[in-house]
């Protein structure tokens, strides 16, 4: 049977990866950020998953213009790293897993979410920076995800509680999915920025440090933030923190906190990063 | 009629910030499909050989043709634009999004960098026209 083992949230500054993949990542103003995921490389080459669920969104890459999905699930065997503009990164295609895919895309729907199905993608910095954070520099990555890209950008964006909801079923879906497979979720994107306007650069700390503190005791709080809080309080892109609320849904009722980091500025944005284990696996 | 957390007009409601809306992103169609377009290099050379025949391969307002040729962010952002189309216009400027970003706030690259490194934007007073808080 395939189950959940871990949770892990991280930004996913394009910034990060261009210094990571030019060599930057010792600079003075990049190494506070590396160092923030030395623990999580370490952890997760002991952890070994076989799958990650990885929350994100993509930025106009392979949809938003013609169109906008809300929630859409990457059901191919590979996806090709995006070009945004400045050539593709230098990173490995990410492998995908059909079966486990096919069997979230059935159970999903079932479950009353209506998931637009991605046969065909390219995956930008959104998922891909996640990927470098954990992993490091690799010829190819230690496992296989399944992309799940979720619409932040155009409002309305789905709200934190439907979020929430859909990492629950996912839970269940994987918990039904025969495979003995190690399975994480990844939540992504966060915490607070704002990339256009006069406001552009905001940061509010307080925000960001209350969020992950309300993943561990207080999630029905985070389950009831507005778009409109997330954007007052968060920045415009501050928004990205309800695929957190994916991830954090699927690991049960109680989670321990194995990591935190925290730390501003990397380029416009609050750098935020926490791994999670379900409770009962903890006891277990 | 349901009733909602909030009336949809408070969106409008946020200082300096605009929402990407259905209707702003349906009107900035034509103007991602271009931003879209740089994510090949041959058509990020041909717009770079020439920006304004390039442009003109595309269906947008004349408005917006010259905002991108001004590098005006916030003009474009008026015009429906969205940041994440519009970065690859600054990628392929060679332009850091911590660049572009900057454009939109009134500040130098140079200053906006410094305040980023300082801590940021405090949200206090940037929250709501209305409340002032």
């Amino acid at each position: 049977m395939a189950r959940i083992t871990a949770g892990v949230a991280t930004s996913h500054v394009p910034a990060i990866g261009a210094a990571f993949d030019q060599g930057r990542a010792g600079d003075a103003y990049w190494k506070p950020v590396f160092d923030g995921y030395e623990w999580v490389k370490q952890w997760e080459k002991q952890e070994k998953p076989d799958v990650v669920i990885l929350c994100y969104n993509d930025h106009a890459s392979a949809m938003m213009l013609d169109v906008v999905p809300t929630f859409a699930l990457g059901m191919a065997e590979e996806f090709i790293p995006a070009d945004e503009g400045w050539g593709q990164r230098p990173v490995p295609v990410v492998q995908g897993h059909i079966e486990l895919a096919a069997h979230l895309a059935e159970q999903l729907v079932i479950d009353e979410f209506d998931l637009t199905l991605m046969n065909n993608m390219d995956v930008d910095h959104g998922c891909t920076v996640p990927l470098s954070l954990m992993f490091g520099q690799v010829e190819a990555w230690p496992c296989r995800v399944i992309p799940l890209a979720v619409n932040v950008t155009q409002f309305p964006t789905p709200s934190g509680n439907r979020c929430w909801m859909l990492g629950e079923a996912i839970a269940h879906a994987v918990e039904s999915f025969p495979e003995d497979l190690n399975v994480q979720i990844w939540g992504t994107g966060g915490m607070s920025h704002q990339l256009q306007g006069p406001r552009a650069g905001l940061i509010n700390p307080e925000f960001d440090n209350a969020f992950l503190d309300g993943l561990i005791d207080d999630t029905d709080r985070l389950r009831a933030i507005t778009r409109l809080e997330y954007l007052r309080e968060s920045g415009s892109e501050g928004i990205e923190l309800i695929m957190w609320l994916i991830m954090r849904a699927a690991l049960g009722k109680d989670v321990e906190e194995l990591h935190r980091f925290y730390h501003v500025p990397a380029s416009n944005t609050a750098v935020g990063h926490i791994v999670l284990r379900p409770r009962e696996l903890v006891t277990a | 009629m349901r009733t909602r957390l909030y009336p949809l007009e408070d969106l409008e409601d946020i200082p300096g910030t605009t929402v990407f809306t259905a209707k702003r992103s349906r009107e900035a169609y034509h103007l991602h499909k271009f931003c879209m377009s740089l994510m090949e290099a041959a058509n990020r050379e041909a717009f770079k050989a020439d920006e304004r025949a390039y442009l003109a391969r595309f269906r947008m307002s004349e408005d917006q043709k010259q905002a991108v040729l001004e590098r005006d962010f916030n003009r474009l952002i008026d015009l429906g634009g969205n940041i994440y189309f519009l970065v690859k216009l600054s990628n392929t400027d060679g332009w850091s999004t911590q660049k572009a970003v900057s454009s939109m706030t009134g500040m130098t690259a140079d200053e906006y960098a410094a305040m980023m490194r300082a801590g940021g934007r405090s949200p206090e007073g940037q929250r709501s026209k209305r409340e002032g808080n």
